[in-house]
């Protein structure tokens, strides 16, 4: 409740803000539009006109929430012009690179708390991948994967196969960091404990370095689920994609529709936001499971 | 499972040496090679040079197109060819596009965090609202970028600076709350006033957190360069080029970019946390390496 207050006015400080760079950034269109009817505008026929253009600069608050809303209720939901559609078509990208990328990181995090070879070989590899702009090789792996027919051989799209392997590259990093964290934080004492109860190596790993990992899991997780949707939007991108938020909003953009185009925003934003308070919730719910004490 | 190889003799010659190299790092490993600083270099460099062998005898014992993946020798000779286009891409997209607009977003951000730290009203609600939007996919702001500052570098410039912006602000001002009472209390003892405390003990302190933050957004300046080039932009720079040679499915030329997209982003990555364990030499996490 402490936090509501501050929260509140930065988020009304934003809105302020962003009416005023409306009425600015507007402006211009106006005053030309004036200027080529030989008429003269006063300073509040500009801020009416720039509350309400078609093709805005910076469409105001009020326009990207109606637009908004009629891209999410104002159409059937199967409807290619419904935002909720797009979101959909995002959101399964995002969940199968997600999948991917959390099971490749848990698997490589095992893998190097276990191998000291494979941590120093593999580790500096996988911190360099991350340097790497994964969007150059986006356009490619979307050719790529479309070129040997993954797809057809799984009996998805192939769309599909590209933007997962972008979205598992972008996410299987947070969860591998922490993970080698996690699993090698039972101190020397726990260990030792499991060694005069004569555990197994199987034992310690199932009853002690996994559960120990669980904390570091869910928190690189939220990190990771963010991660996948800017991977599934990036690879909608250069594609030539006609579905999902990041296609939507390149066809808007194309086509001179800012309003459509910030409406996709938010929705990803959105999308973004109720992804992480998902995977809070499966923390809290898995934290009760194993006794975590609020 | 997997056909039989056209050209046996790359494609076991191959096999052959990556089993080798795994086995030369097995011993390095050993042997003890990984206490040392050149020991680590030596077995992380044998793995990618186990990479490139595999990858080139893959491509030529079983004859894969160069439309699906080009084998290294011939992407080493497309970069070799073509340095000066490279150049030109180079300096368009990551020097003008990515470095601008990361030096813009990361001073814009270390001031921001410096002027909101003074009130704790607005630390308390920026925190949580940078935290939400540093998650969000703002990479979808190319588009709108490129239609306010127009095709050339300066819509990259701005895609960078709103992208870098608030993970450096976050950490920021999370860095300038790491000083300890006990050290503020001591600072005050010396009659030290709101810019020397700020200067001498709560800049340095968080210098660790503001490093941590520079360190993220340099991934996500070269990100936001080369998307923002996919929206639009003059007839060169890396997106461009890649995007182009995608269409046109030159496949060795889109590697060469991802080559020096990747050269760049590990330079770029490297270079700030050089100057980190410069200037954090007295934090934990720098001390007692080789």
């Amino acid at each position: 409740m402490r936090a509501a207050l501050p929260v509140l006015a930065v988020l009304a400080a934003v809105v302020v803000l962003w009416y005023l760079g409306a009425v600015w950034l507007n402006a211009q269109w106006t005053i030309d539009q004036a200027a080529r009817a030989g008429r003269t505008v006063t300073f509040w026929e500009i801020v009416a006109d720039a509350m309400g253009q078609r093709r805005p600069l910076l469409p105001p608050p009020h326009q990207v929430g109606a637009a908004l809303w009629e891209g999410i209720a104002g159409q059937p939901v199967t409807s290619k012009r419904s935002l909720v559609y797009h979101a959909v078509v995002t959101v399964e990208a995002t969940f199968a690179g997600f999948l991917l990328g959390t099971a490749i990181g848990i698997l490589l995090a095992v893998g190097i708390v276990y191998s000291r070879v494979l941590d120093l070989t593999v580790m500096p590899w996988a911190i360099i991948s991350q340097t790497i702009p994964i969007v150059a090789l986006a356009p490619m792996i979307v050719v790529v994967s479309n070129r040997i027919g993954i797809g057809d051989w799984l009996g998805v799209e192939n769309r599909l196969v590209s933007k997962t392997i972008i979205a598992a590259y972008l996410s299987f990093f947070p969860v591998l960091v922490s993970m080698v964290k996690g699993l090698r934080s039972p101190d020397a004492m726990q260990v030792d404990l499991l060694a005069t109860y004569n555990a197994t190596g199987w034992q310690g790993f199932w009853k002690l370095r996994l559960p120990a990992s669980a904390p570091y899991f869910f928190a690189s997780l939220k990190v990771a689920v963010a991660a996948a949707l800017v991977g599934a939007i990036v690879g909608e991108l250069p594609t030539g994609a006609v579905d999902g938020l990041g296609a939507r909003m390149l066809v808007a953009s194309q086509f001179g529709q800012p309003l459509l185009m910030w409406a996709a925003l938010f929705a990803a934003a959105a999308v973004a936001g109720v992804l992480i308070l998902a995977v809070a919730a499966v923390e809290r719910v898995a934290g009760r499971r194993m006794g975590v004490r609020p | 499972m997997i056909p039989a190889p056209v050209d046996g003799a790359w494609a076991w010659g191959a096999a052959a040496a990556w089993v080798a190299l795994w086995g030369l790092n097995v011993g390095l490993v050993r042997a003890g090679a990984g206490a040392t600083r050149p020991g680590r270099a030596a077995i992380s460099a044998a793995f990618g040079v186990a990479v490139l062998v595999l990858w080139e005898g893959a491509v030529r014992g079983w004859q894969i197109p160069e439309v699906i993946l080009p084998a290294p020798s011939v992407i080493a000779a497309t970069i070799r060819g073509s340095l000066p286009l490279l150049w030109g891409d180079f300096v368009q997209t990551i020097v003008k596009g990515g470095l601008s607009g990361y030096a813009i977003g990361c001073s814009a951000a270390l001031v921001t965090a410096v002027l909101i730290d003074r009130s704790p009203f607005l630390t308390r609600g920026l925190l949580p609202f940078g935290n939400f939007v540093a998650a969000l996919p703002i990479v979808g702001i190319a588009p709108i970028m490129v239609t306010w500052f127009g095709f050339g570098w300066q819509s990259k410039a701005a895609v960078v600076c709103a992208m870098v912006f608030f993970p450096v602000l976050v950490n920021t001002v999370a860095g300038l709350a790491a000083a300890e009472p006990m050290q503020r209390d001591l600072m005050r003892t010396w009659s030290a006033g709101y810019l020397q405390t700020l200067l001498r003990l709560r800049l340095p302190a968080a210098m660790p957190f503001v490093f941590n933050g520079l360190k993220i957004a340099t991934t996500l300046a070269l990100i936001g360069a080369i998307v923002a080039e996919f929206f639009g932009s003059p007839t060169r720079g890396m997106g461009f080029r890649i995007s182009t040679a995608v269409g046109s499915l030159a496949l060795p030329m889109v590697w060469a970019q991802i080559a020096v997209a990747a050269a760049a982003g590990t330079a770029f990555y490297g270079i700030v946390a050089l100057i980190e364990r410069q200037v954090t030499f007295w934090h934990p996490s720098q001390r007692g390496r080789g």
